[in-house]
């Protein structure tokens, strides 16, 4: 049996959303901007597309929302555009973020800072939250954006972000939100929130990769990323993907379609994996349970490390990911993980495991069987459960 | 960066055959109690090294026969990836039958070798290379307990690059031999930085006490005080060396020999000529000149004058220079 648990990391595309992006391919496969019919004729499904990415964030008719190639590129454009046009200029220097963003976020922030920009990263308390009264503290007249996630993609937890967006609103300083792990697990609206600006990317919510999304208050646009033709009123030029934006609109729709379904069956599902997994000694949910997106958990297991495990599932055709230094490429610890303590021997024996709406009881049936085997063998490899004689003082 | 690095590679598709089974099933995997070693007719050692908050941890155990310091058996306990744990399981099983000065031999590079399925093929990723240093590090660390001495009295030299084994001694030579300007050619010439890249500069995966960045420059710069220094006795012995001058040295040079042989004349017209630059144009030094006073101007300037000054520094300083006013 074939389990993938990693769909914070991306999703399977819903196929109602793949026949939708069908047409656009070979039949309806005019530029939108050419004045025959080819172009034409795919407007209609764009527009119903907008529509849905509209009510899914409860974006107002009169603000902007830019299809972008993903939340990568919609932060860069927030990020860089308040730079360009409230840095450069000289009125503002200084934006607040948190240390578990995005490297779409971290990475900006980093080059900004090396052109002189302040940057304040907002720590996490042991519950890995940002609590809201920090940003409060932070902010200053220099301030000219505050760019906090709504949900974090390895703890699954949500930041107070109504709070923090009335925060913002009271001291006039623009809001931006990576809400990349939020749409599709959790209710996302805007207004009610007083976002300026919110990333997201279909991709983590049954859409295709290659399209995102950025959102932009009316009276807030920026300096573009991408110069060049007229598309995207101008704030984003290049050919519109038709096939891809489309498709993330229909995604969008589920998605929404599907919140109650998520908080309650794949909540059910995480719970109960979750649930069986702790039966085990000496485990623990990274930051609680509390405030969480309904699909995910990220747990430790004392002795085993996380890439290990990932193997051991991988060789039972189970995937899931880690907050462990050693398994990705790059070898760089996890921002999430360090910041509970990169001491800490957490740090690498955090495994996630992020569910759909396409898992099944089955499946997490299966999973637990095969999670508990690997963790009663890495267990009587590690060195954590190892014999120490009377002797020797152990230095691991 | 080039079309290999454009997709990031699965690693543990390049894990070898070997690896996978070890990982999968390791042999070698255990512990020794005082009883066993007892029974075995051997004295226990006991040997940590890393920590599980840095990711990797092994303990090895060993039953060394002291009378003839020969190993007769060895398992060890791992808390790290799947090259950790087969690099550990292949260093235990390399160890048995070996005496203890045998084992402390066994390197890194032994390890990894001895995963490979074929010789010419690695048998882990560059980045998982430095995994199986730990399995050398804690062999040294047993022995050192069993002997009773400093664990780094194993070590003859200072290792930089602890994936490939690269001396401190020989990176200094390569780049002395081969005047290497860049830590990519370094690189390129011992493999050092090649794997986890942790010891080109901080920041990486490992703290290391010494980076190749700085080997680089403080190398580079000692050759630059070499040369300068040679090129400073060259000229106060009088030796011909105007390639090895610097660019004051070698204005200096010529300045002697115009001033003694060429500028009094010049002078007694009522003009001059002062050095404006010097280019290596090989095999030639082109040196700039421009005539002043009376000698702008003067016909003599490109032709009489102008080839006595060449003859004169041909001769005094350096057949290859030509005379160039501007």
């Amino acid at each position: 049996m074939e389990v993938y648990l990693d769909n914070n990391a991306t999703t399977m595309v819903d196929p109602k959303v793949f026949k939708a992006m069908e047409p656009f391919f070979c039949t309806l496969y005019g530029n939108p901007n050419s004045l025959h019919k080819f172009g034409a004729g795919t407007h209609p499904k764009m527009v119903e597309a907008l529509n849905y990415l509209y009510e899914g964030i409860n974006a107002a008719d009169e603000d902007d929302i830019i299809i972008t190639a993903n939340a990568t590129e919609s932060n860069n454009t927030v990020l860089k555009g308040i730079w360009i046009d409230q840095i450069l200029n000289g009125s503002k220097n200084h934006i607040i973020t948190s240390e578990v963003e995005h490297p779409s976020i971290t990475a900006v922030c980093k080059f900004l800072e090396a052109q002189g920009v302040s940057v304040t990263y907002l720590p996490v308390n042991e519950e890995g939250i940002i609590e809201a009264h920090t940003v409060r503290d932070f902010i200053s007249d220099d301030t000219a954006l505050v760019s906090i996630m709504w949900a974090n993609n390895e703890t699954g937890k949500i930041f107070p972000i109504k709070e923090i967006g009335a925060i913002c609103k009271e001291k006039g300083v623009p809001f931006h939100t990576d809400a990349t792990q939020a749409i599709g697990k959790i209710a996302v609206d805007v207004q009610a929130c007083n976002v300026t600006y919110l990333s997201f990317s279909a991709h983590k919510f049954h859409g295709p990769k290659g399209v995102g999304g950025l959102y932009v208050k009316k009276g807030y646009e920026l300096t573009p990323l991408l110069h060049g033709g007229e598309q995207m009123g101008g704030h984003r030029a290049g050919t519109v993907d038709v096939a891809s934006m489309v498709g993330m609109g229909v995604a969008m729709k589920l998605a929404v379609e599907h919140l109650e379904f998520e908080n309650t069956e794949v909540k059910r599902l995480r719970d109960k994996l979750e649930d069986a997994i702790l039966e085990l000694p000496e485990t623990i949910v990274i930051g609680g349970k509390e405030n969480r997106t309904p699909n995910t958990t990220l747990i430790s297991i004392r002795g085993v490390e996380g890439e290990s495990m990932l193997w051991d599932m991988n060789q039972k055709t189970i995937g899931a990911s880690t907050g462990s230094a050693c398994a990705s490429e790059d070898l760089e610890a996890n921002p999430v993980m360090n910041a509970f303590g990169s001491d800490s021997e957490l740090a690498h024996t955090g495994v996630r495991f992020s569910l759909s709406r396409f898992n099944t009881e089955e499946q997490i049936d299966y999973a637990i069987e095969v999670i508990k085997n690997a963790v009663k063998r890495l267990r009587t490899i590690s060195s954590s459960y190892a014999y120490t004689p009377k002797d020797h003082k152990s230095q691991l | 960066m080039a079309k290999g690095d454009l997709i990031s590679g699965s690693i543990w598709d390049e894990y070898s055959n070997q690896v996978i089974r070890r990982m999968d099933d390791p042999t070698h995997q255990g512990e020794i109690t005082e009883e066993m070693a007892a029974r075995a007719g051997g004295k226990l050692i006991v040997a940590d090294f890393g920590a599980e908050s840095c990711g990797d941890a092994v303990r090895l155990y060993w039953v060394v026969d002291e009378k003839t310091d020969l190993i007769l058996d060895s398992k060890f306990k791992s808390f790290g990836c799947g090259t950790a744990i087969a690099s550990s399981d292949v260093m235990a099983e390399l160890c048995i039958g070996k005496t203890v000065d045998e084992a402390v031999k066994i390197t890194n590079i032994d390890v990894e070798h001895a995963l490979r399925d074929h010789p010419d093929i690695p048998a882990v990723p560059p980045q998982k290379m430095h995994c199986s240093v730990m399995a050398y590090d804690v062999i040294k660390k047993a022995a050192a307990q069993y002997k009773g001495v400093d664990m780094e009295s194993f070590e003859t030299e200072k290792i930089v690059c602890e994936c490939a084994r690269v001396s401190l001694a020989t990176i200094q030579e390569v780049i002395r031999l081969n005047d290497l300007k860049t830590v990519e050619q370094i690189t390129d010439y011992t493999k050092a930085g090649a794997f986890c890249k942790s010891c080109i500069r901080p920041g990486g995966h490992e703290e290391k006490d010494i980076y190749l960045v700085d080997i680089l420059a403080d190398t580079r710069a000692q050759m630059e005080q070499e040369r300068l220094k040679e090129a400073a006795d060259a000229s106060a012995e009088g030796r011909s060396s105007f390639d090895k001058m610097t660019i004051v040295q070698r204005i200096k040079a010529l300045d002697e020999v115009l001033d003694t042989d060429i500028r009094p004349m010049l002078i007694m017209d009522g003009g001059n000529m002062e050095i404006i630059d010097i280019k290596e144009n090989m095999p030639h030094y082109d040196v700039y000149i421009r005539y002043l006073g009376a000698c702008s101007g003067c016909a003599s300037g490109s032709t009489g004058t102008l080839y006595a000054m060449e003859s004169i520094l041909k001769q005094k300083v350096d057949e290859n220079i030509r005379i160039l006013p501007i």
